[in-house]
């Protein structure tokens, strides 16, 4: 029960926050928005690519959107001690680590979803193809968090971190993009989503089980 | 009880103390003296819990403190460089989440009570931004009031303080041993506290 | 008093420095008999496939580059955990000597799929299921490195390369069906590497004796990898400087 006041404690603490540095939420909602919309100019305005590439370009954004947000997930816990606060607090490391993920993915994962289906519009995907886009972006999301977690928690406090951080976590994010961008290309070549979308939700179950200790254990060598 | 036994910490490639022991029983006051660099607060973190120690053993009441971290972490508070306030919360939101964290909620009364205790009475719904370095240590102390913990471990609590802090918060360490808690901490001013005699715990290499 | 403290935790390095000096070049001398012998096998003696013509001989440094390239990874991550598990500073070491050989062999292992693609598939790359696998390996590998690279106390460094090995390997084997799974969907490149239908006896044994040669040059490399690591991290040490002052 304690631990479920724990949780709740933070959550209500990041949110928080969080309303209070809306510049930070929403700038990565632009950059996401602006990355998916430099495609079209890049390669050409021709309806039938952009609906090919629709599903892979807003998955792509919405990963390059995760990785930059990462850098508020611990750092400034890190920077004003809050962190070592948190670290000695009696609650179980997972319990709370668990807490700032899903806070961090409700702040910036939640937003993307909310947005993708405006991306999604902009590339003439088919409303089936759309449901399935927000849905493989509500499966996928949180693994972005989570895995994300672990690099952000690694290069905590070292010179050049967000650039690390992106070294470090992108090519684990490979497997989310695939299946995500295949679950859209599924829809809109008719051959449906579900296998793609079961993946994705084994992959959301192995990491929402594994990272939390990876985390906690980068946290202390971090932190030392 | 808490006691340290054959601790060595090495950071990097110097090794700043080994063969440390100290034992800090209820009511008692430890000071760690040192100069600069001599690992003052590699010591304190090691004794929270932050830095494993390259050698030997921290025990609380006879148990290691890595088997025993939940009950330890419980009973511990720690006042760090940072002081650990952020600076988009108010005062208030700040203890209230430090407490919820320690486990032991604490009503607004109280809060403001300890606030006012460290004369900061009226800063309850100020955000943290607009109090200077000193308030927000400030702020960072009434924690260590609020969370009810056995074993204070306080890095530098006496900086950033001007005169009349001083006085309150050596006054402070007082009744916390007094009422049978434990205070370990480092200053480099000198510590006057009524009825306690510290025992010093000096770092040399 | 304090040299009690240093003895116990520095030994084994000190004794691993001498050990791994005699040991490598048996290694080196072996990698290149056996270099020498496998390339001799492959481009002298081997038939000339029907298919492929001349170019596919490449695939004796291709083949053996790519296995050793993705068993290093995981050398490297039992080392990882070895070392997490036991706090064995030595492990930590043969963890970070054997990334740069591991990533070079992978960078190996494209350029000459690239080599090989040209002539074959007519393309310098082909998004093929194999060489984006390796490809990704080659990403986790410079990820290993840069963050160790980033971080100046080797403890840390040693701990969080540890564990982004760790969790790296974890993945690989989801990396590796993703990208098979995303390969097979959209029909890119068919063309496999395996597809030799009846790979001759003498090419098997030239691709044995190549794979062989690559393990004895990654051995050799990774010991005086570490031995310059021991060095590094020991250089205030008594043995390090007794050893210095023998040789000045």
């Amino acid at each position: 029960m304690s631990m479920l006041q724990t949780v709740l404690a933070l959550l209500r603490r990041e949110l928080t926050l969080a309303m209070r540095r809306r510049g930070d939420v929403l700038t990565v909602l632009f950059f996401f928005v602006i990355v998916a919309s430099l495609f079209p100019l890049g390669v050409g305005p021709d309806a039938k690519l952009l609906r090919l590439m629709g599903g892979g370009v807003v998955w792509v954004a919405a990963l390059l959107a995760a990785m930059l947000s990462l850098g508020r997930l611990f750092a400034n816990d890190y920077a004003d001690g809050t962190l070592e606060q948190l670290v000695l607090s009696p609650a179980p490391p997972v319990v709370w680590i668990t807490g700032k993920i899903l806070a961090h993915w409700l702040v910036s994962g939640v937003p993307l979803i909310l947005m993708a289906p405006v991306l999604g519009v902009q590339y003439g995907l088919s409303s089936e193809a759309l449901g399935v886009l927000v849905f493989s972006l509500l499966l996928g999301t949180p693994v972005l968090s989570l895995i994300g977690a672990v690099g952000a928690a690694l290069t905590l406090g070292l010179r050049g971190g967000g650039v690390l951080v992106s070294l470090l976590v992108l090519p684990l994010y490979i497997p989310v993009l695939i299946f995500g961008a295949g679950a859209v290309d599924g829809a809109m070549a008719g051959l449906g989503a579900e296998a793609h979308l079961s993946l994705l939700g084994s992959i959301l179950i192995l990491a929402f089980l594994l990272t939390p200790w990876a985390v906690s254990a980068a946290l202390r060598i971090s932190i030392e | 009880m808490l006691e340290g036994k054959d601790l060595a910490c090495v950071r990097g490639e110097r090794t700043l103390f080994s063969h440390l022991n100290f034992i800090l029983r209820e009511g008692e006051l430890l000071l760690v003296q040192g100069a600069n660099g001599s690992g003052k607060t590699s010591l304190l973190r090691m004794v929270c819990g932050l830095l494993a120690p390259e050698f030997g053993d921290i025990l609380w009441r006879g148990e290691k403190i890595g088997a025993v971290r939940e009950g330890y972490h419980a009973e511990m508070a720690y006042f760090g460089h940072a002081p650990a306030v952020k600076e988009d919360l108010t005062a208030f939101e700040n203890l209230d989440f430090a407490c919820r964290l320690a486990g032991n909620p604490q009503g607004r009364d109280e809060v403001e009570g300890a606030l006012g205790h460290l004369g900061l009475g009226h800063c309850l719904n100020l955000p943290a931004k607009s109090l200077s370095q000193g308030q927000r240590r400030r702020v960072a102390l009434a924690r260590m009031l609020l969370v009810k913990a056995r074993l204070w471990i306080l890095d530098e609590p006496l900086t950033a303080l001007d005169q009349a802090a001083l006085q309150l918060v050596q006054s402070l360490i007082g009744e916390h041993l007094q009422q049978g808690g434990m205070a370990l901490l480092t200053t480099h001013q000198p510590v006057a506290i009524a009825g306690v005699e510290p025992r010093i715990l000096k770092l040399t290499p | 008093m304090m040299n009690s403290l240093n003895l116990y935790k520095y030994a084994s390095p000190a004794t691993f420095y001498d050990l791994a000096g005699r040991m490598i070049p048996w290694f080196y001398a072996a990698a290149a008999l056996l270099g020498v012998a496998g390339l001799y096998i492959g481009f002298f003696l081997a038939p000339t496939d029907f298919q492929q013509s001349e170019a596919y001989r490449i695939i004796f440094i291709h083949v053996p580059a790519s296995w050793m390239s993705m068993f290093i990874y995981v050398v490297m991550a039992i080392w990882a955990a070895i070392g997490l598990a036991f706090n064995t500073r030595l492990s930590f070491m043969m963890a970070s000597a054997l990334a740069p050989t591991g990533a070079m062999l992978t960078f190996v292992a494209l350029w000459t799929g690239a080599l090989w693609g040209r002539p074959t598939w007519g393309a310098w790359w082909v998004w093929d299921a194999r060489l984006t696998s390796e490809l990704i390996l080659f990403f986790l590998y410079v990820g290993f490195m840069a963050l160790q690279a980033a971080i100046d106390d080797p403890r840390r460094a040693d701990r969080a390369g540890a564990l982004i090995a760790l969790v790296g390997v974890v993945n690989v084997p989801i990396i590796y069906f993703s990208v098979r799974w995303w390969n097979t969907l959209h029909q890119g490149a068919s063309v496999s590497v395996s597809k030799a239908p009846s790979m001759a006896s003498i090419m098997l044994a030239g691709m044995l004796v190549m794979a062989i040669a690559v393990w004895m040059y990654a051995i050799a490399a990774a010991l005086s990898r570490v031995r310059s690591i021991i060095l590094e991290r020991e250089r205030n040490s008594q043995w390090v400087a007794q050893l210095l002052e023998g040789k000045a």
